[in-house]
């Protein structure tokens, strides 16, 4: 099914099938996000930004995205401004940014408020986070980032290391995995752990997914090591936060008997999670994946707003 | 009707809900909303009454009401053995059991504090029937399951 015109709300919006349609037309847009070629599908488009909760990266790269297809972008780059302020709904200011543009890209602080907007707008909405809830195009450039190191997805070994339970991206990300056939290994302290009834569904899907505490044994056989943000206010106390963060830590000791190709991926900005000495080493693969955010998302963009690009 | 179940005085017209599982009497009059009757009507509570079909059961009886879509499908979470008469002149003319459809608006609220359907929009909390067997939600939309029905009703 053609994207033209879709919301993209959930990972869960998108069979295997489109989402493959889409990670190979985000490969072709990679020249055009480099600027080496240039594209004019958005020419006559304008797309509105509605953050409302602070997000430098997504919301450079979505700008980027769209101006490296000639379109044109209205911003709510901080909620404080906007008559939110005094008391709108989300409902109401949606629904006058849908008549402004023809398609908006969404950050709320609340779960669902991507769907609530999706309802609000006649527009194509995109969510680009909401809450610890969904965020699908992270999902689809960390995909991306897989299958070009890797040629494939499918059997990959992938073990998704930390905060499992708020962290926003690892839910999608374990979805499309389980989607593609990974072998998924969960790495997390008990408080953090990937919560059951997401579990329940991944093994719904007949996921192969196991636990695996231990770091150094979790990696041995990995194809990609998936890190995320160990937030400190998620701990009672200050000890146990700097023991999990500590047995957490990814340095060149511990990828030593790693795969020659295992690929660390994480969502940055990092915190400390990853030593700055794998930053040059080939199994960085965190700044291509931040990269890949500017084609999926022109990608996503280009098929929904444009109706993708013919003979492409 | 068998005389030796009806324990309270037969109503003219109105509504009975039979076979509530045990215990939920005081959840299912929450959920009708026995305080926004009319002055006149008669409102009885049966507790802990012998059932061949469930074991022990609880039965309320309305008088002069008939339930709306909403509220049947609210009572229909916590209590889904419930069946429902409509009484009119002291007959039984309708009896139907208590079904879940497959979307639930406004009846629950999302446990989830930070869901957008907990803030103030011009929306209502809904969601989907995701397994019926035992029953679970999904909220429509920030995607939480829930099974603990009781406790949210809206
Ligand atoms: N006039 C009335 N006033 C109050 N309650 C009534 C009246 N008529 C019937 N009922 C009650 O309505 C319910 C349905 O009546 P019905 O005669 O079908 O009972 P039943 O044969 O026990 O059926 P069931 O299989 O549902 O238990 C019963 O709980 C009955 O006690
Ligand atoms: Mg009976
Ligand atoms: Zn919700």
């Amino acid at each position: 099914m053609s994207l033209h015109g879709r919301d993209l709300i959930s990972i869960r919006d998108l069979s295997r099938e489109e989402i493959e349609g889409i990670l190979a037309a985000a490969k072709k847009m990679i020249p055009y996000a480099e600027g080496t070629k240039v594209l004019h599908t958005l020419a006559d488009k304008l797309v509105a930004m509605a953050f409302f909760e602070p997000s430098t990266r997504t919301r450079l790269s979505f700008e980027s995205a769209v101006h490296r297809l000639g379109g044109n972008c209205i911003t709510i780059a901080d909620a404080s401004v906007t008559s939110m302020r005094k008391g709108e709904s989300l409902y109401d200011t949606i629904r006058m940014l849908s008549s402004y543009a023809d398609a908006i890209v969404i950050r709320h602080p609340n779960e669902g408020a991507a769907r609530l907007a999706a309802r609000a707008s006649d527009r194509p909405v995109l969510n680009a986070g909401d809450g610890a809830g969904q965020h699908p195009t992270q999902t689809l450039l960390d995909l991306l980032t897989m299958q070009e190191a890797f040629d494939t997805l499918s059997g990959l070994r992938v073990v998704l290391l930390g905060d499992l339970k708020f962290g926003r991206t690892v839910h999608s990300l374990a979805h499309a995995l389980a989607l593609f056939g990974c072998e998924i290994v969960l790495t997390a302290p008990p408080s953090l752990a990937l919560p059951d009834p997401a579990r329940r569904r991944l093994e719904h899907m007949g996921a192969h997914i196991r636990e695996e505490a231990d770091l150094r044994r979790a990696i041995r056989d990995a194809d990609v090591l998936y890190v995320t943000r160990i937030q400190k206010e998620r701990f009672g106390d200050e000890t146990e936060y700097r023991e999990v963060a500590g047995s957490y830590h990814v340095d060149a000791d511990l990828l030593r008997d790693a795969k020659p190709r295992l690929a660390v991926m994480h969502p940055l900005p990092r915190v400390g999670e990853i030593s700055p000495e794998i930053d040059e080493t080939p199994h960085a693969a965190y700044f291509r994946q931040a990269f890949l955010a500017v084609p999926v998302r022109m990608a996503l963009l280009d098929a929904i707003l444009a109706g993708g690009r013919k003979g492409g | 009707m068998p005389a030796k179940e009806l324990k309270i005085t037969p109503i003219k017209n109105g509504t009975v809900i039979d076979h509530i599982s045990n215990g939920l009497a005081l959840e299912v009059l929450r959920i009708i909303g026995a305080h926004t009757l009319d002055k006149d009507s008669t409102v009885s509570v049966a507790l802990h009454v012998r059932s061949n079909k469930i074991g022990w059961k609880d039965i309320v009886k309305v008088e002069n009401m008939e339930l709306s879509p909403r509220k049947v499908n609210a009572i229909a979470l916590i209590a889904p053995t419930a069946t429902i008469s409509i009484i009119r002149d002291y007959k039984v003319r309708e009896k139907r059991s208590v079904d879940l459809p497959e979307r639930i608006v406004g009846v629950l609220k999302c446990p989830n504090a930070n869901c957008i359907s907990n803030q103030p929009e011009p929306i209502e909390s809904e969601f989907e029937v995701t397994n019926r067997h035992p029953v679970i939600l999904t909220c429509a939309y920030c995607d939480r399951e829930t099974s603990d029905f009781l406790h949210h009703l809206a």
